[in-house]
């Protein structure tokens, strides 16, 4: 085997503009002066090939003759200060490695040898600066010390080793097959520490539980007769942690939980799912005919029309993106996808939305230990979900981004997919999946390598110092994409019974789950494709490597879907079989390494008891004059990062691949207003619709959770009615993201959080059954702390609500953008003075206590007349009034269309008594700025009545945002001015 | 005759759903059909499969993830593969188009701009915008009446999206970029929206004298980097919700003067 070194680079007088890039970052995230970076592509090939051979790779495969100039075995790198190289470490997915050596392959053909190819990377810097400097772009802003490797080197080191290089990351070595047993019969003390140091996340009663049920007679006696002792093996407590996981099992919304009011009132709540969130879409899925598979399976399911299914779900990856954040957020993103992809038998997806929640990017308190700056957290997340969506090729559509300092501690990182899928595959209801005895157990798409272990349980707990850093894996969205595309043709054409995606917990989790349908499982682990030797037992079994699906495959198709498989270059691997045994039986060869009953496996977790207490906060009543000049109140309310245009970051999502964009996240006469919600066209020959939007609004969570949860609900409904949307034709998905609920030592105020949980969740119960709004999927996400050395930081309780929909023809759409002179401005719905929480308040470093409240009765009849409206044609442009209230509405909406507005705030429907900047700033939620065509107006009222609203003002050709009192002038401003300093500070 | 299209599939191809209903929307007259890299290399079936089809359409993507350079890895996979069948499907006066990623792929193949003939010789680049970012825009292109190019026939202009990280195209030098000039090969470029060459946004991403689609010198090859098959229906355009738009997608154009050809030719 011999080792050959390519260096690749641009041509010297061409502009290289991802060192650019990096070089205006370390000026402006270091303040470290540079001058110039340029950057060489490393490929080290180790293999059996000829000089000659490597020479034909460097100069066909991996130069572009056209712009770079590259060597062999030599350094390329000349004329600099500094030279930094980076590399993965061993295990890290190295995906342009990956694809190095099939392309060589494809060149040498089957010719080639054992070879194998490693990336990495040359930042050459010009400029006046020492080694401190050099060590601190290298290790603050180019590598991550988690997942690389890096070497800094002046000219003089550089010349004397001619040139630098980085140890191979070669992972994995050959070990001993090793199946440990625990010893349970110890002190409780003993207990904590074995579940502590394994990262298993177990509670002490859970672990008294576990060791109970290995000392029951029939457990004993059958694990006997297998060689089996009266002991778990690492295998069997690993697997039982994991499926145990708070990640998995959701034991906090299960729980049984002790509420208490202010007024002392005590209730009992059994479980918040089954209370609150089950019980609503009971409820309504007896007044809406187009729910199809919710809660039970990977995404909710929805009927679009007779032929097709829609399906959705969002989750969470947060602790891996605190660590890791592009790593963490592709593989969240790529991640998702396999959510619905493993739903029923499958769907193809057409949709991702993501919502972030981090700290502002301007932070500037001193970092805890183990903490990202938030701005470097920011740009690798965005990074990450950006590749993973555009690679996967699914349209990035609709998010937002959440700025609070209490992010700094775990970012929130939400992503969501949604998918189609034929209502019926070959005869049978597509969303259906069912395993049989005898069924193969196959596994399909990426290998199984050390990454991700513990992932379910380290998500189950907050970020620490001992928090593993092999729980981070990095995404490879093409590997994905490729064993998507092979799994759909074998979908269609009836290859397999059931799929499921390996996420959480790995196969443990996967065939876990399918077991449930046969009644038990044979696995046999020695089978698995490793991505390197090395791994026990117990981290296949555990292993999150990404990329993989598991399937139940029907032994007379087998030979069909593994050839099919073969063609489409996808490996996948037969790895036993479902059984009906009960018993969850694992093998590695001839021993048996776990022996679980399944019915103990899935449903032997204790259910935990936890209180609640609920004492309402008091904060000051904020005590600051009205504005002298409201212009430049209003310049800076739309300058607040909560505000403030995302155009630069999302415009580097493709939000229209595939060709379904109907109303796309720009907006208006220059393509940058912000659209409420995304419309989908998902089916070529049809004009019917799909609407997809999100609310958040973490900042009430300050005053009370219960109008947090109705404000976020609202905002949602509110955003999909904008465009279209209708109640009784949309459906939600909760996800909720929570500091720690539960009292402890590390939570002294957890009976304060599990109270703010229950509050939301009787919120959601409450506004989700007035709009007919069922939840068909939802994700919890509880401890979302970062504690080390006595520093706290947790997160502000956020729930994200997002809405799927379906829309009758999507050529009825309405956009947010003014359209016409003249037109008539409306304000739907009342102001009152309700800014607590509010944008306005923390503008002036106030929450204040007059949080925005939802009248659901008064909010359903005003959607309904909006949706009759925009229905009937009557709307112009419509958009939601939200974070900044009526004064940023009214600014978006006329600077999206590239034209004035001139209104009366006098006649705005509102509470009596209203400063003017509460007029303008409160976020009283079901209001909206709608513009309607005079010739319309009056049919506008008439289907409007009942719902109260006023015309204000008109749209004017002259662009000036011109808003009075009366005859008083309160704001008279340029709109491109205003819409300028709006898309300004997050310009990147 | 219903000519027939083969759109590329797998290896991270994902236009290929919407490139394949564009040539077949009624108004286009195509009947296409999705079939994977591996079935077309396959030893078995090797360039029989090409030869039934007379258009070959190369959608956008991210082939490989764009490792090594866009497009590279499945340009190298073609070239190693099925060289001898393009070559013979190109002398049978057949179509190929490549959109985005498959623009790239077919620039670097050197099935364009081919210059003087030379088939299999890369002459330009598309290497990384000056932004340095993937950018998802509408941009406004002008039709070279010059250009031999098939598909652009009776189009003068466009408004599509552009969706790309590696859009900037580079000629080898100044001499290439005047014979691109000379020889038509320039079919598209973009301008501003009043028509005039313009720098960013209007050009995305940097490319040499706003270039934003070439031609073989038999116009029958033809490689963009915007998407027309992203702009096939009236609510795909980003303002039809303020503005006249017209009643067929601006993309359509493209792929009916492929069929049409094909119709008239072969």
């Amino acid at each position: 085997m011999d080792t050959y070194r390519i260096e690749v680079g641009l041509k010297p007088h061409l502009l290289d503009a991802a060192g650019e890039a990096i070089r205006k970052n370390i000026i402006e995230d270091l303040g470290i002066p540079v001058s110039r970076v340029r950057v060489i592509r490393v490929y080290t090939v180790l293999g059996d090939l000829k000089p000659d051979q490597v020479e034909k790779l460097r100069a066909e495969l991996f130069t572009d003759p056209i712009i770079e100039v590259s060597t062999l075995n030599v350094p390329l790198a000349e004329d600099f200060s500094w030279i930094i190289e980076v590399g993965f470490k061993p295990g890290v997915t190295d995906n342009v490695g990956k694809t190095s050596r099939e392309a060589i392959a494809d060149i040498l053909g089957d010719g080639m040898g054992t070879c194998n190819v490693f990336t990495s990377k040359q930042y050459i810097l010009t400029g006046n600066i020492n080694r401190v400097q050099a060590e601190a772009v290298a290790g603050g802003l180019l590598a991550n010390s988690l997942i690389e490797q890096w070497r800094v080197a002046d000219r003089e080191e550089f010349t004397r080793g001619n040139g630098i290089s980085l140890p191979l990351p070669i992972a994995g070595k050959r070990e001993e097959i090793l199946v440990k047993t625990f010893d349970l019969d110890v002190s409780d003390q003993e207990l904590i520490r074995i579940s502590r140091d394994g990262i298993l996340s177990l509670s002490l009663e859970e672990m008294r539980t576990i060791r109970d049920y290995f000392h029951v007679p029939a457990t004993v006696a059958a694990r006997e007769s297998l060689g089996l002792g009266d002991k778990p093996t690492d295998v069997e407590l690993e697997a039982i942690a994991q499926t145990w996981s708070e990640h998995c099992k959701h034991k906090i919304f299960n729980a049984l939980i002790e509420y208490e009011d202010e007024t002392s009132r005590r209730k009992t709540i059994t479980s918040l799912f089954k209370t609150f969130i089950k019980r609503s879409t009971d409820e309504i899925s007896e007044r809406v005919p187009w729910l199809v598979s919710v809660f039970h399976d990977n995404a909710g399911v929805i009927q679009l029309n007779d032929g097709w299914n829609l399906v959705m779900k969002v989750e969470t990856h947060n602790s891996p993106s605190a660590l890791d954040p592009y790593g963490g957020a592709i593989t969240g993103i790529v991640g998702v996808n396999r959510d619905p992809f493993g739903t029923g038998k499958g769907c193809r997806l057409i949709f991702n939305v993501d919502t972030f929640c981090f700290a502002p990017p301007d932070y500037s308190k001193p970092l805890p230990p183990r903490l990202l700056h938030p701005k470097r957290i920011f740009k690798g997340v965005h990074r990450g979900v950006r590749d993973g969506a555009n690679q996967s090729g699914i349209p990035d559509v609709n998010g937002s981004i959440v700025f609070d300092e209490r992010y700094a501690g775990k970012p929130l990182v939400f992503c969501g997919t949604g998918g189609i899928m034929p209502r019926e595959i070959r005869g049978e209801p597509s969303h259906i999946k069912t395993t049989h005895p005898g069924d193969f157990i196959v596994m399909t798409g990426g290998r199984i390598g050390k990454d991700g272990i513990h992932g379910a349980t380290f998500s189950s707990e907050e970020l620490h110092s001992e928090s593993p850093t092999s729980a981070v894996q990095i995404g490879d969205p093409i590997t994905q994409k490729k064993m998507t595309d092979f799994l759909l043709e074998a979908r269609d054409l009836g290859l397999y019974r059931a799929i499921t995606d390996n996420g959480a917990g790995g196969l443990s989790s996967s065939v876990g789950e399918m077991a449930r349908f046969s009644g038990g499982c044979q696995l046999r682990l020695e089978k698995a494709p490793l991505k390197y030797d090395g791994l026990q037992p117990w981290e296949i079994l555990l292993s999150e490597a990404q990329e993989r699906m598991t399937l139940a495959v029907d032994p007379q198709k087998t030979e069909k879907f593994l050839d099919l498989a073969r063609r489409r270059g996808v490996e996948a691997t037969i790895l036993g079989n479902f059984t009906d045994t009960g018993k969850f039986h694992v093998l590695y060869g001839e021993q048996t390494v776990a022996y679980i009953d399944m019915k103990f496996f899935h449903e032997g977790v204790p259910q935990m008891e936890l209180t609640a207490k609920w004492l309402p906060p008091q904060h000051a009543e904020p005590d600051f004059p009205e504005p002298a000049d409201y212009n430049i109140v209003l310049e800076q309310m739309l300058m607040r990062l909560n505000i403030c245009s995302k155009e630069s970051l999302v415009r580097q999502y493709d939000h229209e691949v595939q060709g379904m964009s109907a109303l796309k996240p720009f907006i208006g006469c220059e393509n940058d207003g912000p659209g409420d919600a995304a419309v989908l066209k998902p089916l070529y020959k049809s004009y019917e619709g799909v609407v997809v939007a999100s609310g958040i609004c973490p900042r009430y969570s300050d005053i009370d959770t219960y109008h947090m949860t109705a404000c976020a609900i609202d905002e949602a409904v509110r955003n999909a009615v904008c465009v279209g949307g209708r109640l009784g034709q949309l459906a939600g998905l909760d996800n909720f993201c929570w500091p720690d609920p539960v009292q402890s030592e590390k939570a002294p105020d957890g009976h304060y959080k599990l109270a703010q949980l229950v509050r939301s969740n009787v919120a959601l119960y409450d506004y989700c059954t007035a709009y007919d709004l069922p939840c068909i999927s939802g994700k919890d996400s509880m401890k979302n702390d970062y504690m080390i050395g006595g520093v706290k930081i947790s997160v502000p309780p956020t729930l994200l609500f997002s809405i799927l929909g379906r829309i009758e023809d999507v050529r009825k759409a309405v956009s947010m953008d003014v359209k016409r002179p003249g037109h008539r401005v409306y304000i739907v719905g009342i102001t009152k003075n309700e800014l607590g929480g509010s944008e306005y308040f923390a503008h002036h470093g106030y929450i204040g206590n007059a949080v925005p409240k939802v009248d659901a009765r008064l909010a359903r009849k005003t959607y309904d007349a909006l949706a009759d409206a925009i229905d009937r044609k009557l709307v112009a442009s419509c958009h939601d009034c939200s974070d900044g209230g009526l004064g940023v509405a009214l600014a978006e909406t006329a600077f999206a269309g590239c034209l004035g507005i001139e209104a009366d705030l006098s006649v705005v429907p509102c509470e009596s008594s209203l400063r003017t900047d509460h007029l303008l700033f409160s976020e009283s939620q079901s209001r909206f700025v709608v513009t309607v065509s005079p010739r319309k107006a009056t049919e506008f009222e008439r289907v409007m009545e009942g719902v109260p609203l006023a015309m204000v003002g008109r749209v004017t050709k002259s662009p000036l945002l011109l808003l009075k009192k009366g005859k008083e002038k309160v704001i008279s401003a340029d709109i491109f001015k205003l819409k300028k300093a709006w898309r300004q500070p997050l310009d990147w | 005759m219903k000519p027939r299209v083969l759109v590329l599939t797998g290896y991270g191809i994902n236009c290929d759903y919407e490139t394949e209903y564009a040539f077949s929307m009624r108004r286009v007259g195509g009947t296409a059909e999705r079939v994977h890299v591996n079935d077309i290399i396959d030893s078995r079936a090797k360039g029989t499969k090409l030869s039934k089809y007379h258009i070959l359409a190369v959608p956008g993507g991210f082939s490989y993830g764009d490792d090594i350079g866009a497009g590279k890895a499945l340009a190298n996979k073609l070239q190693n593969h099925l060289r001898q069948h393009l070559e013979q499907f190109i002398r049978d006066g057949k179509l190929i188009i490549g959109i985005c990623n498959g623009f790239q792929v077919l620039v670097k193949m050197g099935l364009l701009p081919a210059i003087a003939g030379k088939y299999g010789e890369q002459h330009v680049t598309l290497m990384y915008n000056d932004s340095n970012k993937f950018e998802d825009r509408w941009v406004y292109l002008a039709v070279n009446p010059k250009s031999h190019c098939i598909f652009t026939k009776g189009i003068d202009t466009m408004y599509l999206p552009v969706r790309h990280g590696e859009g900037k195209l580079v000629a080898a030098d100044f001499g290439v970029l005047a014979q691109l000039h000379e020889g038509g090969h320039v079919a598209l470029q973009y301008v501003n929206k009043e028509g005039k060459l313009d720098g960013y946004p209007s050009n995305p991403n940097g490319s040499q004298d706003n270039i934003a689609g070439l031609c073989d010198p038999t116009g029958r090859i033809f490689g963009l980097m915007p998407h027309p098959e992203a702009y096939l229906f009236p609510t795909n355009h980003p303002r039809w919700t303020r503005e006249k738009v017209p009643r067929e997608g601006m993309g359509v154009a493209v792929f009916r003067n492929a069929v049409k050809y094909v119709k008239e030719n072969l």
